[in-house]
């Protein structure tokens, strides 16, 4: 993906609404051809900002935006052929959703049998066909989610932002959802710009995530990449579980560091973003990485912990132990036959590999 | 078909819900009751009694009850005076009048005919007491009005208990020699005149209010709440002053030594001996009554608005519908249902519209309501101006069902 030209191309983009407080903060992003891209964040950190931007809805305060090389930033959102979708559909009530779907195309003076012949193929693509002729309030939320990335499609644009598109809809629909959309954008080779705050969302749906924070991309990579090598604590708190335990590092060995947590114990650990001797820091480890009673002497990191808490799962078992004085440390034990027998209270021995156990950035 | 569902204990469930209901339903009666008593003395029955007022003619058949059941075996088409019967009956009719004062009243019904009816009837019922046999020759020597058959014909159609006259009188319409119904003479067409008048200043002026609103309105919903919640106080800000001082207020300003009329000359625009006349004739009435109602327009629009969500247009737009195209293709059809209520608010409030046309309407810009008033506080025939309130209801109600079939009453918004 990587390779491809960009279509688009965020240069040092910075925006403020009053003046005082810097909403994103020096975004550089590309966004290359036929990509899908998410951008993931909390709320208010900008998300909506940087895709209101392309669209042309708010203007950048500085920086320069590039669509297929050309600077946008004077270009009138309506000369910007971008496609987009909203999170309440922005649906037009007083048209049909057939004339929901013309819209576009009349503005663009299209004559009226190919118009037609238009909005029934993109009718057909998001299997519509026979509500041309229904009001948008006569739909089910998942229909119109469906005429919406319909009417932003049919248009034949090469960019479309969608905004949290499936906010409102329940899960099950979300998830059926999240599948369409993703084989519409590989069936046509679509780019996508796509915000959500929902990271499961993300991580199923995208070629490559932007993790937003504070305005800022904390880092941005494709999925597997995010969830296996977070760059720093925000992105591994935030992507999928994590236990965290905070220390200082005593030694520094080049690409591991030990490192002592604060309520006793050593770890050994793999350095990722991380300052010398006698820096703070915080290790990352996901539940699923811990080893519940190794072999003695087979892992780097042993400690003894204890069992507050089973949680039955059917095919794991989520068990919240106390390690090194932390109380919150998450394990996901296999339902096995060799673990069945934990009990809470129990005293156990877990431990884990030093590359699984990433040193990062001391955060807060 | 399905059996009837019952509850565990054997009660069909139908009854048991019923029952369950009723409770309910006392209690919203009981807060409803109030209101309803309320709205039925003071808005109801007046409407109703005015329905019946512009037909109700009782009183010259109950004054004139020996009369007037025997003229009618009097043929009216013979030419010929009613027989000494009916004059005989007409005497004791009068005596008795003389007794109980009624006779003024009745002569001043049948004065709304034809002038002269009232003279004629203060006169013979003030010397009731010296008719004699032959009657008919003793009426005569009264007022030889008595003698002339025209008059008997009127007096006999306006005895019936219940007349259209008033709704005739109301549209310029009268009876005619031979008691068919005629157009007035020019000179005394007054009321489709000022029928249509009102109709098409209040047209003008909800045309006026709706393109005075809209920005406003626009402008209100685009900003952000403590600033349009400002702005909302200043449009309500003419709620606070009387009515009466706005349009005096008006008179100050719009007069020909107003102040702007002393801006406009010491400008150069018109020269000193030429003022504009802008109070006290249509113009006057048309400035006052869009000021005195704009706010009824700002409102409805305003409301409807807010409800708009921004993402339409920045939808319209994104799908490549220029700002112009965006407004008039989807904002302004999403507006529809607050033009209407707007529109209908202020139509209707200006078509029965009073006190501010009576003050700065002058000759031309009166309205219709400034008629009725007259003819229930000066000239005291409320027959007319019951009919006249009533046809201007009726107008108020076609609109009303117009506006239903062409925009549907369930998309008004008032607020
Ligand atoms: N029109 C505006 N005027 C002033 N401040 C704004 C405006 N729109 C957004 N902001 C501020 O900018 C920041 C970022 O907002 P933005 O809508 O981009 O967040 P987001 O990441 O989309 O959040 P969410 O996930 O809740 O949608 C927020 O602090 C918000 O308060
Ligand atoms: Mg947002």
């Amino acid at each position: 993906m990587s390779n491809a030209k960009p279509l688009v191309r965020f240069v040092d983009i910075q925006k403020s609404y009053d003046g005082e407080i810097l909403v994103v903060k020096n975004l550089n992003l590309d966004v290359a051809e036929g990509e899908f891209l998410t951008m993931l964040g909390p709320s208010g950190s900008g998300k909506t900002t940087c895709l209101m931007m392309l669209a042309g809805f708010e203007p950048a305060t500085h920086g320069e935006i590039y669509l297929k090389d050309q600077s946008i930033n004077n270009v009138a959102p309506h000369k910007r052929g971008i496609g987009m979708v909203f999170q309440n559909y922005a649906l037009f009530p007083h048209m049909t959703v057939a004339e929901n779907l013309a819209f576009p195309l009349e503005v663009r003076k299209m004559d009226k049998s190919e118009r037609e012949q238009r909005v029934k193929r993109a009718l057909d693509m998001v299997q519509l066909g026979p509500f041309g002729d229904r009001r948008p309030s006569q739909l089910s939320g998942g229909q119109q989610q469906r005429v919406a990335v319909a009417r932003s499609l049919v248009f034949d644009p090469d960019l479309v932002l969608m905004d949290e598109p499936l906010g409102a809809l329940d899960k099950n629909l979300r998830e059926q959802m999240q599948y369409e959309i993703k084989h519409i954008h590989e069936n046509l080779g679509l780019t996508v710009v796509y915000v959500t705050h929902d990271q499961s969302e993300a991580l199923t749906m995208s070629n490559r995530i932007a993790v937003f924070d504070d305005g800022i991309i904390q880092q941005c990579a494709p999925p597997e990449v995010l969830y296996e090598q977070p760059a720093n604590a925000f992105c591994a708190n935030f992507i999928g579980e994590n236990n965290r335990l905070f220390g200082k590092v005593i030694e520094d060995f080049g690409d591991s560091v030990k490192v002592k947590i604060d309520q006793g114990g050593e770890v050994h650990a793999k350095k990722v973003n991380v300052g010398g001797v006698g820096e703070r820091s915080t290790l990352s480890l996901r539940p699923e990485r811990v080893v519940v009673a190794p072999e003695e002497g087979s892992l780097p990191n042993e400690f003894s912990a204890k069992a507050e808490e089973l949680i039955y799962l059917g095919d794991h078992i989520r068990t919240r132990f106390t390690v090194c004085g932390h109380d919150d440390f998450i394990v996901k034990i296999p339902n096995s036959a060799a673990h069945a027998s934990l009990q809470e209270g129990d005293t156990v021995k877990i431990g884990w590999n030093m590359e699984d156990c990433r040193a990062l950035d001391p955060s807060d | 078909m399905s059996q009837t569902l019952v509850t565990v204990d054997g009660v069909p469930l139908k009854v048991s819900l019923a029952r369950a209901q009723r409770r309910g339903k006392l209690k919203a009666i009981g807060l409803v009751v109030p209101l309803f008593l309320f709205i039925l003395v003071t808005f109801f029955v007046p409407i109703l009694d005015m329905l019946f007022r512009s037909v109700e003619n009782q009183l010259v058949g109950e004054v004139m009850h020996r009369t007037v059941p025997l003229l009618n075996n009097w043929d009216e088409q013979s030419g010929e005076l009613p027989s000494e019967e009916v004059f005989a009956a007409l005497a004791e009719d009068f005596i008795e009048a003389n007794e109980t004062k009624l006779g003024g009243r009745v002569g001043r019904r049948l004065n709304y005919e034809k002038p002269g009816f009232s003279g004629l009837f203060r006169k013979t019922t003030r010397k009731a007491g010296s008719l004699e046999a032959p009657y008919q020759q003793s009426f005569i020597d009264i007022n030889q009005k008595w003698g002339d058959v025209e008059n008997w014909k009127i007096f006999k159609r306006e005895s019936a208990p219940y007349t259209i006259s008033y709704y005739l009188a109301a549209v310029d319409l009268g009876y005619g020699e031979t008691g068919e119904i005629v157009r007035n003479k020019d000179d005394r067409r007054i009321y489709l005149k000022l029928f249509w008048r009102t109709v098409w200043m209040s047209s003008l002026i909800t045309v006026i209010c709706l393109f005075l609103a809209y920005p406003i309105a626009y402008l209100l919903s685009a900003l952000p709440t403590r600033k349009s919640n400002l702005l909302i106080i200043l449009v309500l800000l003419p709620f606070w002053t009387s009515l009466l001082v706005r349009t005096t207020a008006w008179i100050a300003l719009l007069q020909q030594e107003g102040v702007i009329n002393d801006l406009i000359v010491w400008l150069g625009f018109v020269a000193d001996d030429n003022r504009l006349s802008m109070i006290h004739n249509r113009t006057g009435t048309i400035i006052a009554m869009v000021h005195i109602l704009l706010p009824f327009m700002v409102l409805p629009l305003y409301s409807v608005m807010k409800t708009i969500p921004p993402s339409y247009m920045k939808a319209a737009k994104s799908l490549g519908a220029t700002p112009f195209t965006a407004f008039v293709r989807i904002y302004m059809p999403n507006t529809v249902a607050g033009i209407g209520a707007g529109a209908i608010l202020v139509f209707i409030l200006s078509i029965g519209y009073y006190i501010t046309p009576a003050l700065v309407g002058g000759q031309s810009g009166t309205l219709i309501s400034n008629f009725i008033a007259f003819h229930m506080s000066s000239s005291l025939n409320w027959g007319l101006a019951a009919a006249l309130g009533a046809i201007l209801l009726a107008i108020v109600l076609i609109l009303y069902f117009l506006y239903d079939r062409i925009v549907g009453i369930d998309n008004m918004k008032l607020g």
